[in-house]
């Protein structure tokens, strides 16, 4: 009875109890979290990724204030059904410079994962602002009010700054120059060489996503929605199968 | 303080706990929930030899039964694509125009092709495939780019206007707001509208029709009705993509159009989701949905 009679000192005072517990489900999370930081069976890396322009990370920052991830998924998972019906399933590391991730756990509407190129521009302005214009059958409300919200971003590299903090690439010469690299990814008439340089000249859309002479959240979510899922080149990438 | 509770000869043990005056029996846990609890920590283990589980240095353990999410979509996959390899060989090696009357893969493209076209096509063409404002109707006898089968397999497979495939059909329409006067654009839709039906304001047609053969017939042709290999539109079908009132055509003629689509061949292009014989599925479809040629 002496482990019994020991464990009576805990189950008698609150705050070792408290102490303990915590102690216990502590050394649970580390077993189950912490090998994932190192183990290379669960970090991939993948060529193409890189991270979201000024443009398409606003984009996602309207993505996310909007409660896309309420209806829409970004995680095709590795079943038949599903990569037949959205393209390749994902990978780990094409959510890697998302914080926080946009997988989402509930699909009213169709996983985005691969939404990029599927559909034009205009479709995009078009099913923003009415959906049933395009899809009768949706259900999903009507978002025009994007395309009368100007945007400048005038904090667009604070916000980068902050994904850097997270571990987020963005170099110094990024955030200096992400107000122009913002306005110039919807204006094929500006000089957007720069822009290129810095994020990539074969993944980047440089596009006036909205038809608008100026530039509007349309054009940050359009821009985010064109590139979901197209920066993994999968005619040349073949995932390991171990994984 | 209560009463003791009265005691039995046969009473077992009691843990030695007392509270309050309440004891608590040692009884021994039931024979077959101790086996199954036996069971299930053996059972774990088992798992985890089985299973990819515990974590090591660089990797963690692969598991004796060599499971892999990856392996077995990619198990799924093959299978379900062995099952249809003989039938989409041969849909691959076919003439395009022989596909509809061939007893075999006539009917095979045609459902594989609906299934295509649920899939990928219906968010713009519509599930009935009829079209939307700026999306074409695919069942009546009115095309853009041609409606048979070649040149819808064309279509399909590289797009329209888009920027992944440097084969995709292209063509652009002048924003004539910036080339002619207001009055000018005012008099060509007149025209243009009295080709098809009603001039709003049958004075200005007379006018119209120069401004037109100045500045349209070059690719709607003289007579209005349309050249497919720009992708110019019939005007004098009254059937309209983005609509014929007075109003859209001015925005229109003024603004111009620029209707993109993707292109969905894989060979063409590596934005294409689709296989082979996916697209000569999904353009057998098409074709026979009405209005193919």
């Amino acid at each position: 009875m002496a482990i019994l009679d020991k464990h009576k000192i805990l189950e008698t005072n609150a705050t070792l109890l408290l102490v303990c517990s915590f102690l216990v489900v502590t050394i649970g999370g580390i077993v189950q979290i912490a090998p994932l930081f190192w183990l290379e069976n669960t970090i991939e890396d993948v060529e193409g990724m890189r991270p979201y322009t000024p443009l398409e990370l606003a984009g996602r920052e309207i993505y996310i204030r909007e409660g896309c991830y309420v209806c829409h998924s970004q995680m095709i998972r590795p079943m038949r059904d599903e990569v037949e019906r959205y393209g390749h399933y994902s990978l780990a590391a094409e959510s890697k410079y998302d914080h926080p991730f946009q997988w989402g756990s509930k699909r009213t509407g169709p996983d985005l994962a691969r939404v990029g190129g599927r559909y034009s521009d205009d479709w995009h302005v078009d099913h923003l602002r009415d959906p049933q214009a395009v899809v009768p059958e949706s259900v999903m409300p009507k978002y025009g009010f994007l395309e009368n919200a100007k945007i400048d971003g005038k904090y667009i590299g604070d916000l980068m700054s902050t994904q850097a903090l997270l571990g987020v690439p963005y170099t110094e010469e990024m955030v200096i120059n992400a107000q122009a690299d913002f306005a110039a990814q919807a204006d094929p008439d500006s000089d957007y060489d720069g822009l290129l340089e810095r994020y990539g000249e074969d993944s980047v859309v440089v596009r006036n996503f909205d038809g608008q002479s100026y530039l509007t959240e349309a054009d940050a979510l359009i821009a985010y929605l064109q590139m979901l899922g197209t920066l993994v080149d999968f005619s040349t990438f073949t995932p390991v199968a171990s994984r | 303080m209560s009463k003791a509770p009265k005691k039995f000869d046969n009473d077992p043990s009691t843990t030695g706990h007392e509270w309050d005056g309440i004891e608590e029996f040692n009884n021994p846990l039931p024979r077959w929930w101790l086996w199954v609890f036996y069971a299930t920590i053996v059972w774990g283990i088992g798992y985890t030899i089985a299973y990819p589980a515990w974590p090591g240095i660089s990797n963690a353990t692969a598991g004796v039964m060599g499971w892999s999410t990856r392996a077995i979509i990619a198990a799924d996959l093959k299978e379900a694509e062995d099952k249809l390899a003989p039938i989409n060989a041969k849909l691959e090696a076919a003439e395009l125009t022989e596909i509809a009357s061939d007893p075999e893969l006539g009917p095979y493209a045609v459902s594989a092709g609906s299934a295509v076209f649920k899939t990928w096509c219906a968010q713009c063409h519509g599930s009935g495939a009829a079209g939307a404002k700026g999306y074409p109707n695919l069942l009546d006898n009115d095309w853009l780019w041609g409606g048979d089968i070649e040149a819808i397999y064309t279509t399909i497979s590289h797009g329209i206007r888009n920027e992944d495939d440097d084969d995709a059909r292209y063509s652009e329409m002048p924003a004539f707001g910036e080339l002619l006067e207001k009055e000018e654009i005012d008099q060509v839709v007149n025209f243009v509208m009295s080709l098809s039906g009603e001039a709003p304001d049958p004075s200005l047609v007379a006018a119209g029709a120069v401004v037109y053969e100045d500045n349209c017939s070059a690719c709607h042709m003289e007579d209005g009705t349309g050249d497919r290999e720009q992708g110019a539109p019939n005007l004098v079908d009254a059937i309209w993509l983005y609509g014929g009132d007075y109003d859209t055509l001015k925005e229109t003629v003024t603004y111009s159009r620029y209707g993109v689509m993707p292109p969905w061949s894989r060979d063409a292009s590596s934005a294409g989701r689709l296989t082979e014989a996916q697209v000569r599925a999904v353009s057998a479809y098409v074709h026979q949905l009405g209005g193919g040629e």
